[in-house]
């Protein structure tokens, strides 16, 4: 039955149809458990999967496990229930308010969301309570073209549980798909206090990588991280498992490491404005400050551009004699008062290349997708250099532009 | 001279019931406080005084008096010339929320009579707060019963007293502040005439003047198309997010939020150029030009040259004639009355 399954999302619908005879077969001959089974199989292609009405414009190279090598980098989100999956996706994906997601009712079936960004990608959050080794289940299916799996920890919980079911899903991942990554996120982690956090933090990251060496994995891909929705550490951790999707990532580095060393930047970082992720930064050492900085100020530049950047009719009184028309990448620009102080400077890059074209949904006019260049500019580059700032960036523009051809 | 001494002080009287949210406003709006961070503050014991400077020769002189019953009789006897005095402006706060509606007006009514007989110039707010605890679509309903009832026992004050919905999690804070302390400048004519010019000048499609520390709106000018711009509520959205922005700034670099301050900020798109720049002691300017290069730098030069002229005009304190005002207008009907 598994076959019939399996079939593309077009002809789902006589597929239903068909399904109709075998499930009432199943239901005469089948304990009531199988068909709870059954309804989680057929979950996870009735899921809704967010149309897509662009294809993706480009891929940052094969995936991992991909046959094709242009699908989607599908994210994974499992862990024990309650653990804080469904929060996580709708704060990072959904900019839900950290304190709306009390509200969130327990996941029963494969959620999946879509994300259209700088890359195109597909986060599925998955029921906390299935055992998704059960040989019922269709493993090639779900792990077959994942980029990454974010297992989710409730560290203000017991969480030998959820360690032991980690254990057994790396075992089974590494036994048929040994280049997937294994992100682990110590979550819920504001609720404690830094000295229990750090222990808390270290204890599961010796339990997980003993019981691993044990079974003889002594280098597996698995990466631990203390995340939170209550501030910027939820994103700043997917930045990172995103970035290790990225195969471009080194030479994305290395144009940054220049950058900064030719304009006397402290610090910078390449963002996905829409969903506020970090794709690089150079390989100076990294401040979550720092990010929550960026992050704010992509908030100022977008909500003031929203204010003002609606759209007038066409032919205003003396639009016509301004010739030039400005940059069509956004830049902005912010100075401190006091001496020495940092500042920060905002460039949009390739926001007209990978504006959606005319007909996907215009609406919204955020949904355009784009990325920032966002630096934190040292203590002696002075304001006066814009210029030669400016002139370097158009460089490592030029740059990005063969990096990612479209 | 003392007439001018005593138009640089304006005594604002800052009441309603205990727990109605006064100390917790007056902290987001003065003292650079987030709001999930208002819980943290105590009750206010007697009245606290504080000092703002506000564009240059304005200085309020906010009285904060707590709320507790036992303080309030006291405020009505004992200090009641004291307290009531030479006042500008009394903001009363109204809890929504509030069960004992009737009783929090039998207390606003008494405050009204001392005030009308102590300052009878004084001007009345009226802020029903905590708007966001009342369902969306109730709101308006709700408010404008509130509104009707309140006004009823306003006595003295039935013509002149202005109401506002007010919260601490969105803008609307902004809104009824930015119309309180426009009353309460004593130039504003003035200044509305000067940057007027001034945009005429740089071919500005908006100019909004705004106090830096409180990022409150002073005043605004608006030309052309601007006027069509779908989001009437910007003044205050614009506020609200340079306040986050600086919080954001002072959290992350460790300067203490009073300082953060940005020398000048700049957005340039291909639709419309945005910038912010210092224009006097107290004040930024907020420009929205046109997307051009030429004009952007032209305006960067020219409001820099104007700065003398508003710094000016911070010193030179002319009294208000006290019948202009019609307070519950925005700022921009005004302009025709500067000539007088």
């Amino acid at each position: 039955m598994n076959s019939s399954l399996l079939t593309i999302p077009a002809r789902r619908r006589r597929l239903s149809d068909e399904m109709e005879d075998p499930d009432e077969g199943l239901s005469r001959f089948q304990p009531a458990a199988r068909l709870t089974m059954l309804r989680y199989l057929q979950d996870l292609h009735e899921a809704e999967t967010p149309l897509d009405a662009v294809p993706p414009q480009y891929h940052t190279g094969r995936l991992p496990n991909s046959k094709s090598g242009d699908g989607k980098p599908r994210l994974l989100l499992m862990g024990q229930r309650r653990s804080g999956k469904s929060s996580i996706s709708s704060v990072v994906f959904h900019k839900l308010p950290p304190s709306e997601t009390l509200y969130i009712e327990a996941t029963t079936r494969v959620k999946k969301e879509s994300m259209h960004s700088f890359m195109d990608f597909q986060v599925w959050d998955f029921p906390g309570h299935v055992d998704y080794f059960d040989p019922a289940f269709d493993t090639e299916n779900i792990f077959e073209e994942i980029g990454a799996l974010i297992w989710v920890i409730d560290a203000q919980d017991e969480y030998i549980d959820a360690i032991m079911r980690l254990h057994k899903t790396i075992l089974n991942l590494q036994q048929h798909y040994p280049a997937i990554n294994v992100e682990v996120f110590v979550h819920k982690v504001d609720g404690l206090s830094d000295d229990f956090r750090q222990d808390t933090f270290r204890d599961i990251i010796q339990r997980v990588q003993d019981d691993l060496s044990d079974a003889g994995f002594e280098n597996a891909p698995v990466s631990f991280y203390q995340t939170s929705i209550y501030d910027h550490s939820i994103f700043e951790a997917f930045s990172k498992v995103i970035q290790k999707l990225i195969p471009q990532l080194p030479t994305l580095e290395a144009l940054l490491n220049s950058l900064c060393l030719s304009c006397r930047i402290e610090k910078a970082y390449l963002f996905d404005v829409l969903s506020k992720i970090y794709i690089a930064t150079d390989t100076s050492p990294t401040d979550i400050g720092n990010y929550e900085l960026c992050s704010d100020y992509i908030d100022v530049i977008v909500d003031v551009s929203e204010i003002y950047g609606w759209d007038r009719p066409e032919g205003e009184a003396g639009e016509e004699e301004y010739g030039e028309s400005g940059n069509q990448d956004a830049e902005s620009l912010i100075t401190m008062e006091k001496k020495g102080n940092n500042y920060l400077y905002l460039r949009e890059i390739n926001k007209s290349v990978f504006q959606r074209p005319e007909s996907a949904s215009m609406a919204d006019p955020k949904q355009s997708r784009y990325l920032a260049l966002i630096c934190l500019m040292g203590e002696d580059s002075s304001a006066e250099k814009k210029a030669l700032i400016d002139y370097n960036v158009g460089v490592f523009q030029e740059a990005l532009k063969q990096v990612f051809p479209r | 001279m003392n007439s001018v001494k005593r138009q640089k002080q304006r005594k604002v009287l800052l009441m309603g019931k205990s727990g109605a949210g006064k100390t917790s406003m007056r902290s987001i709006v003065f003292s650079n406080y987030v709001a999930k961070d208002v819980r943290r503050l105590g009750a206010t014991i007697d009245v606290e005084h504080s000092n703002i400077k506000f564009m240059g020769n304005l200085m309020l002189n906010l009285w904060d008096c707590g709320g507790q019953d036992g303080f309030v009789e006291n405020y009505l006897t004992h200090q009641r010339t004291h307290v009531f005095g030479s006042v500008a402006v009394l903001i009363f706060v109204f809890d929504i929320e509030s069960r004992e509606f009737a009783a929090d007006v039998i207390n606003y009514s008494n405050i009204i009579r001392a005030l009308s007989e102590c300052s009878p110039n004084a001007k009345v707010f009226i802020l029903i707060h905590k708007m966001d605890l009342v369902q969306t679509r109730l709101r308006d309903q709700l408010f404008a019963e509130r509104a009707d009832y309140i006004r009823g026992a306003s006595e003295g004050f039935k013509d002149s007293v202005d109401f506002f919905a007010t919260s601490i999690w969105d803008q609307s804070l902004y809104r009824a502040w930015t119309m309180i302390i426009y009353h309460l400048i004593p130039n504003a004519a003035s200044i509305e005439t000067l940057l007027q010019q001034l945009a005429e000048v740089i071919d500005a499609r908006e100019l909004i003047l705004y106090e830096r520390t409180t990022c409150l709106m002073v005043t605004h000018v608006t030309r052309g198309m601007e006027n069509e711009n779908p989001y009437t509520d910007r003044f205050e959205r614009i506020s609200s997010i340079l306040k986050t922005h600086k919080q954001s700034m002072s959290k992350h670099t460790g300067i203490p939020a009073g300082t953060a301050n940005f020398a000048e900020m700049q957005i340039k798109t291909g639709r419309f150029m945005f910038f912010i720049t210092r224009l006097t002691e107290n004040t930024n300017l907020a420009a929205s030009i046109p997307p051009s290069e030429q004009i952007f730098n032209a305006a960067r030069i020219n409001i820099l040259l104007a700065r003398p002229r508003f710094a000016e005009l911070d010193i030179a304190s002319r009294p208000r004639a006290p019948a202009e005002g019609g307070q519950g207008q925005p700022p921009s009907a005004q302009i025709g009355a500067a000539e007088a």
